[in-house]
Parts: structure tokens; sequence; C-alpha cells
């Protein structure tokens, strides 16, 4: 059972971390002003282009410096698991 | 009798009620854009007929003389007639198709004369021929990298490119266009033991623009086990001393290593390839589906092309014409006040780059009516969603064509609004 050990805490604070980055990086793209959750989602919601998808993906991956090969973005959909893919790739 | 079976009687067609959601759903939007753009009285620019064939530069369309300035046919070889002889004769001694797989039935005498003609032609020891170009980049893309392997590739990729991706189980991992800081960027973040595919284009289709070959090279040559693939659809005839195409014109051919091409643009045909010095690329032959599993090309097609590529090793004269014209039509477009996919002359291609679908279509249908016959794109297949008439020059245009162009151009570009 996991607690709110030493450990932990630093994961938590990575992942709002992540997630604040990940919203700052959204802001230039958010032209309709949507309110960002890790519900949100980029077609959907933020009704982004395959061109601008590709935009962002680009700015993240520099922000992270990480790749994040299309076979992964196809899997992501919301911000919540754009965040868990990050915090995966930036331990791996 | 299940539930299905009893109920079947009673299930709609989507004909019947026409608000049912089924498979075609998903392009609904699509059709409304289309309906709606043709309700304004606009000829389809996806439906053309070509209904007589004249020569590389002239056409009929529903009975008016058009020029063709949208064929990819930039050496002119279409018409050629030691090509139409070549075509005519192999269709008479060997039939009208093969009716059969490369590695079974389909491999005539003529198959492997049009490969001997394509390593002289590259001076390579490896020559594959696919059925078509879209086929050899699906092909060669997906079979040699595997699963575990990297493809990198530039965002703005052909359709062919994108599509040997999807088919193959390699990770994908793309650039921005044309910027060899995003690539280098990109490389030195994956896993250094990882076997990578770099695939770049000499000439991106829809802008005209020219990769810078020898920066993107040495930036890959910072990094081991990388291959480099560049696909010449658009640079083969046309650039470099024996018209291999940008990556010969850039001096980066010792550091190539598969050059992917179309039979469809300068040699006046259809059909693909690869050519490479790999010693081991003969295999390719019995692992690359696209290439196995499909009917090998016409014996009356392979014989033109063979007779094409050798002309084409010959046709310095055509690619300074070409040259001339390509420059003249980008000049003279530019000093009418037309926006164009690239600032200065880079390829045969020029693309004019307008606001948006209305304007974009008024002036292709204007064009059309004035005869001329330009190519309109659109989004997906255009960088940045632009809206593109895209115009590709051909070594047989004469100069009086280009000026009647440019006046077309001035015409039509006046009469939509397109320019002052």
């Amino acid at each position: 059972m996991p607690r709110f050990d030493g450990k932990i805490f630093t994961i938590m604070t990575d992942r709002t971390d992540i997630f604040d980055s990940i919203a700052t990086q959204v802001a230039p793209f958010n032209k309709k002003g949507v309110a960002l959750t890790e519900a949100t989602t980029f077609a959907g919601d933020l009704e982004w282009d395959s061109l601008t998808v590709m935009d962002f993906v680009a700015a993240i991956e520099d922000e992270f410096d990480i790749i994040i090969t299309m076979n992964m973005q196809a899997e992501i959909e919301t911000v919540g698991q754009l965040v868990d893919a990050v915090a995966k790739l930036k331990t791996a | 009798m299940t539930d299905a079976a009893a109920t079947a009687n009673d299930a709609h067609t989507p004909a019947e009620t026409p608000a049912a959601r089924d498979l075609f759903s998903k392009f609904d939007a699509l059709i409304a854009e289309r309906e709606a753009l043709l309700a304004t009285g606009v000829r389809d620019p996806f439906a053309i007929v070509m209904d007589e064939v004249k020569s590389p530069t002239q056409a009929v369309i529903k009975g008016k003389d058009t020029i063709l300035l949208g064929t990819y046919n930039y050496m002119g070889m279409t018409f050629d007639p030691d090509v139409v002889a070549a075509g005519k004769k192999a269709l008479d001694e060997f039939g009208a198709g093969t009716t059969g797989s490369r590695v079974l039935n389909g491999t005539y005498q003529g198959h492997a004369e049009v490969e001997t003609a394509l390593r002289e032609f590259y001076g390579t020891s490896g020559a594959m021929v696919f059925s078509t170009g879209y086929q050899a980049n699906l092909g060669v893309i997906s079979t040699l990298a595997g699963k575990g392997d990297y493809v990198i590739l530039d965002a703005d990729s052909h359709a062919s490119i994108y599509d040997g991706c999807f088919l193959g189980d390699a990770e994908i991992v793309r650039f921005r266009h044309n910027s060899v800081e995003d690539l280098a960027k990109r490389l030195a973040r994956l896993p250094a033991d990882a076997l990578k595919l770099v695939v770049l284009e000499g000439v991106y289709s829809m802008l005209g623009d020219v990769a810078p070959l020898p920066e993107m090279v040495a930036a890959i040559r910072q990094h081991p086990n990388c291959m480099i693939l560049v696909d010449e659809a658009h640079g083969m005839g046309f650039f470099g001393e024996h018209g291999r195409g940008v990556y010969e014109e850039q001096g980066v051919e010792a550091d190539v290593d598969f050059v992917v091409g179309t039979f469809s643009k300068s040699v006046g045909t259809v059909g693909g390839f690869c050519v490479s010095n790999h010693p081991k690329f003969e295999i390719l032959r019995l692992v690359c589906r696209p290439y196995v599993f499909t009917a090998s090309l016409p014996p009356s097609v392979v014989a033109t092309a063979a007779t094409s590529i050798r002309k084409l090793m010959h046709a310095g004269e055509k690619r300074v014409h070409l040259w001339k014209n390509s420059k003249r039509l980008h000049k003279g477009l530019t000093d009418l006040g037309f926006t164009l996919g690239t600032k200065t002359p880079q390829s045969a291609i020029i693309a004019v780059i307008l606001t948006d679908q209305r304007q974009a279509v008024a002036m292709w249908q204007t064009l059309l009516e004035l005869g001329l016959y330009v190519n309109m794109a659109r989004p997906p297949a255009t960088p940045a969603g632009t809206f593109l008439l895209r115009c590709s020059l051909c070594a047989e245009h004469s100069d009086a064509q280009v000026e009647q162009i440019i006046g077309m151009f001035e015409t039509a570009g006046k009469a939509t609004g397109s320019i002052r």
C-alpha cells in the first residue's frame, strides 16, 4: 500500500510540474481559451488538426528533451495521458 | 434462431434511413464541404477528364485546347517517338500484361532490362523495380525498418513515405520540414545502438523546395547506425550532371544508401524503383511484401521506361530548357504579385499560394476556362493548411507557351481578385 512518503511526494510534484509545463506549451495553440484539465482532449476539446498536433508535439519534445514517437502519439488523446507519457519518458 | 436473425427483417439499410450512422459517417463533413463548394457553380477540381492528349504540354478538356501545367511530365518523354515505338514493339512481342508477381511468372526480359538501365543511370550495383512509386516507398521503408528500429522522416514527407512507416513495425519519429537543427536534436535523443533509417526527399512536391542534403547528411553522420534514403521522385531527370537527382547535384552520392524514384514523372510512364550499392540488396526481392504480392508492370511499360531512362542520360539540353522555363515562370508570377512556395526558383514545381479554398477554386476554374490546367492542392496534402495551385513545367513547353501561361495568370488573378 503506497503512502505519502518522500518518494511518492517527489513523483506527485513531478507530475504537477509536468502538467504546468504542458499547460504553458498548450497556451499558444489554445485559440479558444479552453480551460485545461487532465481530461481535456486534444482533438475533441482543443479542436486541433494534425498540423497543430505536429507543432505541439515538437514543442513538448524540445521542452522535455524527449522523443514522442508517432506510434506513442496515436495512443495519447488527453492531457493526462500526455503527462503520464512524459513522466515515463523522462525516467526512461 | 438467434436474436440477430430474428430481427434481421426489421433492420433498415443506411440508404433507407439517411440519418443512420454507418462506416461512411466519418466522411460527412467532407461530403458537406464538397457539396457546398460545388453548389456555388464551380467545376470539381478533382474530376477532370482529358478527352484527348495531343502532346506532353497540350490536351483537350471538354472540347477546349488546354495547356498542361500540372502533369510532372518534366522531360516530356510521354510522346517521345523512340519511347512510344519501344512500347508498341513490346506490346506486340510480349502481350498486354504479365499476370504475375515479379518473383513468380512476372519477370520478363523487359523487367531485367529496365533494371539494367537503372543501374547504369544511377551507377549502382542494385536496382529493383516496383509497380508504382508509391509501392516502392511502401515496400522499402516497411521492409528495411523492423520492430525496434527507427524511421526518422521529414514532416512534409509524401503520403507514400508515411504509409510505408504505418505498414511497418518500426518506431516513427518526425522532424520539422527541412530543419537540420530539428533533425540533429531528434537523432541525439534516440538510443545510439538502435538501427535507424532517415528518409529525405530531394524536392518536396507541394512547394517545390529542395532539401539541404549536405547539411542533413553531416548531421546524420554524427550518429552511428543510420542509413539514409532519398526519394528523388521530383529530382530525377532534372538535377545533377547525370540527371540522378538533387543528391547528385548537391554532391552527397557517397553518403546516400538508397534512392527511391518513380517512372511516372520524368520517365513518362508508370512504375517505381529503388537503387542501392548495399551488398545484400537483392534479398529485398523475397521479403518485401509490396514487391512480392502484386502483379509486375506490363511489358510495354517497362520497355518505354528503359528507353526513356537511357535517353535521359543524354538530356542535358532538355534540362537547360526546363530550368529556363522554371525561372521565367517564377519571375513572371512573382512580378505579377503572386505569393509563391519558394522565394527563388528551386525546381520545376512552382506553387502559387492562395488565401482560401474559395479563391483557389475560383482561380483554378478561371485558368481552366482560359485554357490552362494546373493542380489544385488542399490540406491535408499541403503544408501548414495552405491552398495551392501547383504548376509543374515541362522541358517541352515552348518560350511562347510560358509567356502565354503568364498572361493567363494575369487575367485570372485580376478576375478573381487574387492580385491587383
